[in-house]
């Protein structure tokens, strides 16, 4: 899908956030970012959405093709909703902003609510959901526009564990269905592990890729207590610490 | 049981109050061009009621019409702040020049220049009133969740549709409570310009009555319509409250 090239951020404070990054998104891959606070994986994130320039390198997309509006999903950390608009509306967002009349898009927004389990909650305001409805939403607003390319900044960080695992199992099936491409910032180990078939672990100040782990675990029921889990979670935990030494 | 003993409270406490001042008025032969009893002002506002509602009226029509460009004023300087730093930087100073002058100040100015003397006390008070809005609408608008400016910008948004879309409700909250206060500065405007106008001014709002209450040592009319000041200023605050929770709960659902 997409090359990383060298890429180096130095913002104008001084801090550099990224230094000499290269790797590759394949197209279908779910690649987790894994790394501490500070490490630059959000930054990473954002200039793949080209929501920040990097200062030196290039991030290529295979093709050539640059993607336009619409064409990448962003899933933040918060849930970030329009407090006044309904779920639906809140979905419909980004269908509106390129003009898209409401009844056009009404069975993309249903659609995509369907696919996070709310399509009963279609007009439910944000005050009225749970955190991980709301994070549901989110991600049903990510998806409307059918974008080939979803980021997820630690979109889980801030649930309970519970809404979190399902939330988990719900993505990886949604990715294991979509054939999407998801690339998601994450520091949970346990959370790279579950999700991801390829693990890119990164060391802070500046950041830096330190590691890239393949992981592919097979999906079945028990795939979160699997045998196979519970060592890829003991190389990348050791990996980890042979990169950042305590 | 205690929430509704809550809310006699302070009306009891009132007539408690009331009471020590007319039994101290009434044992001390306190003179009434001296400190008037609480019946001699009811018995003021009730053989002049007409001339004092008609007063009211007036105040209030001058501070709702300075509330409204106030309200407009604030929330246009506001915008124009928000869409350059250039004019931000242009008009914040002046702005906050304006608010730290005393109105009392420059009142006898504006009274000369604006020869229509509605428009002068309605100058006047919008002069104080516009700030509240003016700041906290502009905080509105800067506060704005970045995230959501974010996802704006990856979806290609024009800076009209972000603007009427995401930053305008979000700011709206903010906007509201400028208003609340703007609402008893305008009242407070309105009756300073009044008091500076004096006869030269409209010559029939509150202010001017109590002006001319005191000429004639007429101390309960006076009273009466600090009375019905208080009142005013009162329900303004109340009304715009409710007005706030009212839209937001409308922006939000219920």
């Amino acid at each position: 899908m997409l090359t990383v090239d060298a890429v180096s951020k130095r913002f104008p404070n001084g801090t550099q956030a990224l230094e000499a990054i290269s790797t590759r998104v394949g197209a279908g891959d779910f690649v987790a970012l894994l790394g501490p606070s500070g490490c630059g994986k959000s930054t990473l994130l954002r200039l793949l959405a080209k929501l920040e320039l990097p200062t030196s390198g290039q991030i290529r997309w295979d093709d050539g093709h640059e993607p336009g509006a619409g064409e990448i999903g962003f899933v933040f950390q918060d849930a970030t909703l329009l407090p006044w608009a309904t779920a639906a509306e809140n979905v419909r967002l980004p269908l509106r902003l390129r003009g898209i009349s409401a009844g056009e898009s009404r069975p993309a927004v249903m659609a995509a609510l369907a696919q996070v389990g709310l399509a009963d909650f279609a007009d439910a305001r944000p005050r009225g959901l749970s955190g991980g409805m709301r994070m549901r939403v989110s991600i049903a607003r990510a998806l409307v526009s059918s974008p080939a390319l979803l980021l997820m900044d630690e979109p889980f960080a801030a649930l309970d564990e519970f809404t979190r695992h399902r939330l988990q199992e719900d993505l990886r099936k949604l990715w294991r269905q979509s054939g999407k491409t998801v690339v998601f910032v994450t520091h949970s180990i346990y959370e790279a592990a579950y999700l991801a078939n390829r693990i890119v672990v990164m060391s802070p100040r500046p950041g830096r890729i330190a590691a890239e782990i393949a992981a592919d675990i097979p999906d079945t029921p028990d795939r979160r207590v699997s045998a196979g889990y519970v060592a890829l979670v003991q190389e990348v935990t050791e990996t980890l610490r042979a990169v950042m030494p305590v | 049981m205690s929430s509704s003993l809550e809310r006699v409270a302070p009306v009891f406490f009132g007539l408690i109050g009331l009471g020590l001042w007319q039994g101290a008025v009434w044992a001390l032969a306190v003179p009434p061009y001296v400190l008037p009893g609480p019946i001699a002002i009811v018995n003021a506002y009730a053989g002049d009621y007409g001339t004092l509602n008609a007063a009211l009226v007036s105040t209030l029509t001058v501070t709702l019409a300075a509330l409204l460009v106030s309200a407009a004023l604030g929330v246009a300087l506001a915008l124009a702040m928000a869409a350059s730093s250039l004019l931000r930087a242009a008009i914040q100073p002046w702005a906050v020049i304006l608010q730290v002058t005393p109105v009392v100040a420059i009142a006898p100015l504006i009274i000369i220049w604006v020869n229509q003397p509605f428009l002068a006390l309605v100058v006047c008070a919008a002069i104080i009133s516009f700030f509240p809005v003016l700041s906290n609408t502009a905080a509105g608008l800067a506060a704005t969740p970045s995230e959501l400016l974010d996802l704006f910008r990856l979806n290609g948004a024009t800076r009209w549709q972000t603007l009427f879309w995401l930053r305008l409700p979000a700011a709206l909250p903010y906007f509201l409570a400028g208003l609340r206060i703007s609402g008893t500065l305008a009242l407070v405007g309105a009756v300073v310009a009044e008091f500076v106008a004096g006869s030269g001014g409209f010559a029939s709002g509150l202010a001017y009555r109590i002006l001319e209450a005191g000429y004639r040592l007429e101390i309960p009319r006076m009273f009466a319509a600090l009375v019905l000041l208080a009142f005013a200023g009162i329900a303004i605050y109340a009304a715009l409250g409710f007005l706030a929770a009212f839209l937001l709960r409308k922006r939000d659902g219920a």
